[in-house]
């Protein structure tokens, strides 16, 4: 509950609540993708993310 | 009042500690955990540094990480919905990380720090500084400056790639930002990937090839893949780049712009990749340059602080000073993401928590010896457990049994004091040799430290002599500033030896201390000062009455792929499986033929490659 609060906290100060759907969508989709796959592989070339 | 930094979860994790704005200590997790770039939790690190303050992790007031997630994600977010639908694939395998793990970094830090105390309420301590405020923190705070520009370049934090900011006692304002992806860190990362080196840590063997090479590709890259202004500010083209919808830093595009795919790893390195590392560098410098002079011009400030991973570029750096476009200048000597963890313990001070700065006459990092020390006992404790043979000796005849080594063009292995924060060995965990000896480069590039032999090895020196051998009149306490031997010792080159190509050029003697000078005669200085490191200065000073030279080949104490040696027991580890031949640890003595046979090793094969 903290991290949504302050996830919206952050998304208000920085005028971004357009990010909201899209947020949402990944969330759903992301949700799926780590379902499906079980493991988190980060992309080996630069730490970007 | 009391700050514990922490960077993490990227590359170069550290802890930080400062009281009342002094630095009392700070390490990187590598070195302890012995993985190189280890990213994970830097747990302990936390405990040196708090062992080191006297404290525990109740004591500290405040808990300051270095980076700021959300707006991480916020990028992430954004670069993807711009560049949808490529980069699906770097997106799959984003997000899940994302969704699991570092979205919730607030949690992680906090459930990390409740393993050292579960009863406190982490979430309240806990500070985040954003990425470039760290690294601006980390140049200015601790620098000899009351009011300086300060200028971080990276790769890429949150948004900003790019970042100049004021700083003035003890306020740092941000005055303006590049934002990803165009990046000059990731632009150097790009071509060192291009030449088949490790992105991110590959950089410096670009930046020591750029002398083998021409620039003879400086100009395909200012006309296809920068757009750069007059005062420094830039534009990558993306449409060369891959780093933002893929796994590769480079695409087909970049293979056809510079004639082929990139070098695989461990390949023999030919030409091409000497020019193309040449020709990065040039353009790096230019930038550099560039952004220094509007700097300078805006501001009017006579004072320049760098950080920020392309700040470690002491080749850049040295251009800089040598055109005096500041008066005067400091870099931080941990630039890259691990003085982050100090640069937010600061920030968190300075900036959020509004408590004063006091400036000294020299800068805060005292060297920037704030890692762990052991005592004599300690070290004969761990001798002993090891089975080592070694004697004890006071400091003058340690020193003449050092000096005396030195002249025999023995490699010494040098541990002494607290471990140095940053990536570079500053003479307490070094190896030695004689930079008179033309074979010593060789020597220890392929017998001690098995690297590869292109590498140059950097010289410390006695800061009041610096001037007498190379073309160099200020400080260099953390080996960032790159400058020419001095004429007057400098060697004439024949000819032939001018034209030679590549490789070939390091066979040619260019300097009375040719196992320092660079192919373009050029040197990474170290000045050493007897107010921060007595013995070191004391061991310079004894093989300077001895030769007339007051200079030494210091290179960091591990081999190729290894973090530098932090304790006793990793320094003899690296003794046995390495060529070198004596080993000063504290006050002992340890010569390797007196090595009982068996604790002789091969360790180093077992690395992988850095």
């Amino acid at each position: 509950m903290d991290f949504l609060r302050e996830l919206w906290a952050f998304m208000r100060a920085r005028k971004k609540l357009w990010l909201l759907p899209l947020i949402v969508m990944l969330v759903v989709f992301g949700g799926l993708l780590v379902l499906a796959k079980g493991s988190a592989v980060a992309p080996f070339i630069y730490t970007l993310f | 009042m009391r700050v514990l930094g922490i960077s993490a979860f990227y590359h170069d994790a550290a802890a930080a500690l400062i009281e009342d704005g002094r630095i009392v200590a700070a390490a990187q997790e590598e070195r302890f955990s012995r993985r190189r770039h280890d990213a994970s939790f830097p747990h302990q690190a936390i405990d040196y540094c708090l062992r080191e303050g006297g404290c525990s992790l109740a004591e500290v007031d405040r808990v300051a990480f270095y980076d700021k997630p959300f707006l991480k994600f916020e990028r992430l977010l954004e670069t993807y919905l711009a560049l949808a639908p490529r980069g699906f694939g770097s997106f799959k395998q984003a997000l899940p990380v994302w969704l699991k793990e570092k979205l919730f970094q607030k949690s992680l830090i906090t459930k990390e720090l409740a393993r050292h105390r579960p009863d406190i309420d982490w979430k309240e301590k806990l500070l985040f500084a954003e990425h470039h405020q760290s690294h601006a923190a980390s140049a200015f705070f601790p620098s000899p400056f009351d009011e300086a520009a300060v200028l971080t370049m990276d790769g890429v934090g949150e948004w900003a790639t790019t970042s100049l900011a004021i700083g003035k006692g003890a306020t740092l304002q941000t005055i303006k930002e590049l934002h990803f992806p165009h990046s000059l860190g990731l632009l150097y990362s790009a071509f060192t990937y291009y030449t088949g080196f490790k992105v991110n840590s590959g950089e410096y063997k670009v930046m020591g090839l750029a002398p083998y090479g021409r620039p003879q590709f400086a100009a395909t890259i200012l006309e296809h893949l920068i757009d750069l202004k007059d005062d420094g500010s830039f534009r990558l083209n993306l449409d060369y780049f891959d780093y933002c919808t893929g796994l590769r830093m480079t695409n087909e595009r970049f293979d056809a712009l510079f004639g082929g795919p990139p070098r695989a790893p461990e390949a023999l390195l030919t030409q091409r990749e000497m020019d193309l590392a040449a020709s990065v560098q040039a353009v790096t410098e230019e930038v550099v340059l560039r952004l220094c002079r509007s700097i300078r011009q805006e501001t009017g400030l006579p004072n320049l602080c760098l950080a920020g991973g392309v700040a470690l570029n002491c080749v850049a750096n040295g251009k800089v000073w040598r055109e005096r476009i500041f008066e005067r200048l400091w870099v931080q000597p941990a630039a890259g993401d691990a003085g982050g963890a100090l640069g937010a313990a600061l920030a968190a001070h300075h900036l959020f928590l509004n408590q004063p700065r006091t400036v000294g006459p020299g800068d805060g990092m005292r060297g920037s010896y704030l890692g762990p020390a052991f005592g004599t006992e300690e070290i004969e404790a761990a001798l002993k457990a090891l089975g080592a043979h070694y004697t004890v000796l006071e400091e003058p005849a340690l020193l003449a049994a050092t000096v005396d080594a030195l002249v025999k063009e023995r490699a010494v292995g040098w541990f002494q004091g607290r471990m140095e924060f940053g990536p570079r060995a500053l003479g307490a965990r070094s190896i030695l040799g004689d930079p008179r000896s033309p074979r010593m480069q060789s020597t220890l590039n392929l017998k001690v430290k098995y690297r590869e032999s292109f590498r140059p090895f950097a010289p410390a020196v006695l800061a009041e002599e610096v001037g007498r051998w190379f073309e160099l009149e200020a400080e260099s306490p953390y080996m960032l500033l790159v400058a020419d031997v001095h004429p007057d010792r400098r060697l004439p080159t024949r000819p032939e030896d001018e034209a030679l190509f590549g490789i070939d050029r390091l066979k040619v003697p260019r300097s009375q201390i040719p196992a320092v000078t660079h192919v373009d005669g050029s040197a990474r200085i170290q000045t050493v000062h007897q107010g921060t490191n007595p013995r070191f200065y004391g061991l310079l000073h004894g093989f300077f009455e001895a030769t007339g030279c007051p200079v030494l080949v210091n290179t960091s104490f591990n081999v190729r792929g290894e973090p530098i040696v932090a304790t006793p027991a990793d320094a003899f580890r690296c003794f046995m499986g390495t060529e070198i031949e004596t080993l000063v640890l504290g006050n002992c003595l340890l010569q390797k033929e007196d090595q009982p046979a068996h604790l002789r090793s091969h360790y180093a094969a077992e690395l992988s490659p850095d």
